[in-house]
């Protein structure tokens, strides 16, 4: 929080230069990691068992972006993704829908197809992902493609050269572009790659930036790098979507990505977003996973509190 | 799908801890009734509930345990240091082996919540006698000289809000020095030093080192005024320290008290909020405030004043007030009715004095002793809120608009304990910290507390320090 607090016009302000946006950006409180770090620890002793397990469970379900990003994804591969992401677990029908599919702009139409009718929204990586070292003529060639074919939510990286080289202004103006191009039709995610950004304080910087920018959500990172999503730096960008709420009443979603792969990291980060940003970020509009691996283990965990007894990988389905 | 995301409760299994219908007094090595028979009753503070019977240590035993100690000296002192220091590694062996139940135990007994016994006060407990047992054999070199003597028999009287934690910081340096120890326990928490007692035993320490008398102050004023104790070591309250004071006063026994305090907790306008409101947080009702180097003074800066209390009472909100036995559990029961009864009084009277009282919507439990979580606005100098330790989950919020306001506020105080400083910038913390009188200052974070660092107060907040090389000084004749 800056130590004035201005109302959403004040904010447009900040934005009208490099300098401008930078003096915000650097003006924001600062980050101090351990005391993040043991805030994010202490939030992952809460005891979920039970009642409060099978709702965590149900509702980390709803929350994933099943995820495949494969050089080597084919039609069949994004349709066998899509039956899944509808029907998680075939042998009960009650689970619930996963929130999304997460493709390749070029599989965007199969994936529409897969869960037509299903409620299951369709995202899709655009922008030169997961590099993001394109011409912003051919990052925005790449969400337009992905919103004609039907995605509902594009998932953008930045620029993180430009924001490490300070231009933040550069990487706003991408932002806003992108969104643009997303039109009416897509919400829009911004990627930031917290694990290249490297410090606190930077990634508390590109959230506001992302949120100024007209991000609907900002995301931890593509899963391509060593560090993805943490519960410390979740932590760290659930306080910014809260404050930023408290400054501006626009609401703004967050999305962990990578490298949560079983039931209890992610019952973890519920409790993060629960006591953090708070209930009204419980729900798969406001807060997702982006994870391939995950669902299965939430699945086998469900099965485990509704008979008592654990299956193995053979009762979950393999994409 | 629930509405909204309750946890389970998780409490932690009673069955860990074998508590008895009654405990004697520990004395030359065995559990033994009280000269006169007396007995007091200790109870859980989270449900009223009555744990055991403990004998009441009147002046005759203190007599007894005095001579048992005075009598152990002689051989205990004579050990050489690397002997002493396999007592002590083994009692901090032990200690660690029976740290769930012990845990447990403490909570069951105090009403702190186990996420503190377990996580904070056990591992500590054991470091403590884990450090000074490394100094045992080491105390030629420990820069007070050749050779330096222990005192004799130590009279220790310590508190109940830390009452397992604030024993290790008492026997661990004076017996890794040569001493030999008589301790009184609080009244209202005398079990942990008791299963303590049992744990010399255990670990084969020679009859009459350590000698235990649970008992009320009557037993605690007989231990200092006996005059064949060496050294007196007190933590508890400033009231009683003078009297202690007085007693002790012309004699020549070394005397070291760890009293009360009324830390500020100092949040400049460029500091790491929301860490910031962690550590006040975590200043003020970590053990409900049960600490006397609580960060019970918030000095916030004026500029930050409205964004720093919004996001302290958002947070406050999330606190979990209840069962101390439950793992979810941040706030547990407050010690004792008359504890409970003076928190209250003096909360009373800040709102009396004008100042804006605050607490989150909580449910407090229908038996047992408690007191929400707890927020005072609109507070000056002037309100006794200021400055009376209250000792207890209520925090007391002041401004200041610039640095060297912010230090003369802080210093502004008859105690001087702790503080803390919140800022970014590094050379603000060097020069603030500088400046201030009080025995620990934390900087971006608080009440964090290692056997390596030395402790102790300024003013009415005492003398002498524990912990760290410091603290052996307290128990050798230098």
């Amino acid at each position: 929080m800056p130590t004035t607090a201005p109302t959403a016009h004040a904010l447009a302000d900040v934005t009208a230069s490099d300098s401008a946006l930078g003096r915000f950006l650097h003006g924001l409180p600062g980050v101090d990691a351990v005391g993040l770090e043991a805030r994010a620890a202490s939030l992952g002793t809460r005891s979920i068992k039970t009642t409060a397990k099978a709702y965590a469970i149900d509702l980390a379900i709803s929350m994933v972006d099943l995820t495949t990003l494969e050089g080597a994804d084919t039609p069949g591969k994004v349709r066998a993704l899509g039956a899944k992401a509808v029907h998680p677990d075939p042998t009960d029908r009650t689970t619930p829908t996963t929130a999304a599919v997460c493709v390749y702009p070029d599989m965007v139409a199969v994936a529409k197809e897969a869960v037509a009718g299903s409620g299951v929204k369709v995202a899709s990586v655009a922008t030169a992902f997961p590099a993001g070292r394109a011409a912003l003529d051919v990052k925005l060639a790449d969400v337009r493609d992905a919103v004609a074919a039907g995605a509902d939510e594009i998932d953008m990286v930045i620029d993180r050269g430009a924001f490490l080289a300070g231009k933040y202004l550069k990487v706003y103006d991408e932002i806003v572009a992108v969104k643009q191009a997303c039109g009416t039709s897509a919400r829009l995610k911004v990627i930031f790659e917290t694990g290249e950004l490297s410090t606190y304080d930077n990634i508390r910087r590109a959230s506001w930036l992302g949120m100024l920018a007209g991000a609907d959500f900002i995301k931890t990172s593509t899963g391509k790098v060593a560090v993805n999503a943490t519960p410390a730096n979740t932590l760290l960008m659930l306080e910014a979507v809260r404050d930023f709420r408290a400054q501006t009443g626009i609401q703004v979603g967050v999305k962990p990505a990578g490298g949560i792969r079983t039931t209890k990291d992610a019952v973890k980060f519920l409790v993060l977003v629960n006591e953090t940003a708070g209930e009204d970020w419980l729900d798969n509009h406001w807060f997702r996973f982006g994870a391939s691996s995950l669902l299965n283990d939430l699945l086998m965990q469900r099965q485990k509190l509704a008979t008592g007894r654990y299956s193995g990988p053979d009762y979950v389905t393999v994409d | 799908m629930a509405s909204a995301f309750e946890y389970a409760p998780a409490p932690e299994s009673r069955s860990v801890v074998d508590i008895a219908p009654a405990y004697g007094l520990f004395v030359d090595g065995e559990f033994t009734d009280a000269a006169d028979g007396k007995v007091f009753k200790t109870v859980s503070p989270s449900t009223e509930e009555a744990l055991s019977e403990v004998a009441q240590a009147g002046a005759e035993d203190v007599d007894r345990a005095v001579k048992a100690a005075r009598k152990a000296f002689e051989k205990w002192s004579a050990l050489p240091g690397s002997e002493r220091a396999k007592y002590l590694f083994r009692i901090a062996r032990i200690i660690q082996e029976r740290s769930r139940e012990l845990a447990v135990l403490e909570t069951l007994d105090n009403g702190k919540p186990i996420k503190e016994t377990r996580d904070a006060d056990l591992p500590l407990v054991a470091a403590h006698f884990f450090y000074y047992a490394g100094w045992a054999d080491k105390l030629d070199h420990a820069g007070f000289g050749a050779s330096p003597r222990p005192l004799g028999v130590a009279g220790q009287v310590i508190p109940w809000n830390f009452p397992l934690l604030m024993l290790a910081w008492k026997i661990a340096p004076a017996l890794a020095t040569g001493n030999t120890v008589v301790l009184k326990p609080a009244e209202t928490t005398p079990l942990s030093a008791l299963f303590f007692a049992d744990i010399c035993r255990q670990a084969g320490l020679p009859r009459g080192v350590v000698n235990i008398l649970p008992g009320y102050g009557d037993a605690g004023a007989a231990l200092v005024a006996h005059p064949d104790v060496n050294k007196v070591a007190f933590t508890g309250s400033t009231a009683v320290g003078k009297e202690i004071a007085r007693t002790v006063a012309g004699t020549r026994k070394k005397l070291t008290l760890e009293l009360g305090g009324k830390g500020a907790n100092i949040v400049f306008d460029d500091a790491p909020v929301d860490q910031a409101v962690e550590g006040i947080v975590t200043g003020i009702f970590f053990n409900q405030g049960q600490v006397c180097c609580a960060g019970s003074r918030l000095l916030v800066q004026e500029s930050i004043q409205d964004e720093l209390l919004d996001a302290l009472k958002r947070r406050l909100a999330t606190l979990r007030l209840g069962d101390p036995l439950d793992k979810n559990t941040d706030i547990g029961a407050i010690n004792s009715a008359e504890q409970l009864a003076r928190i209250t009084a003096l909360a009373e009277q800040g709102e009396a004095e004008g100042a804006e009282r605050w607490s989150p919507a909580c449910e407090l439990p229908a038996s047992g002793y408690w007191f929400a979580p707890t927020l005072f606005t609109n507070v000056t100098q002037a309100h006794t809120i200021a400055r009376d330790e209250i000792f207890g989950p209520v925090l007391s919020v002041l401004t200041f608009r610039t640095p060297d306001e912010a230090v003369a506020k802080a210093n502004n105080t008859q105690y001087g304990l702790s503080a803390g400083i919140w800022t970014e910038k590094g050379s603000r913390i060097l020069a603030v910290a500088n400046k201030l009188r009080a025995g620990v200052v934390w900087s971006n974070t608080f009440n964090k507390f290692d056997p390596t660092s030395p402790f102790g107060g300024y003013k009415e907040s005492g003398f002498g320090r524990e912990g760290g090389r410091h603290g052996l000084e307290a128990y050798l004749d230098v």
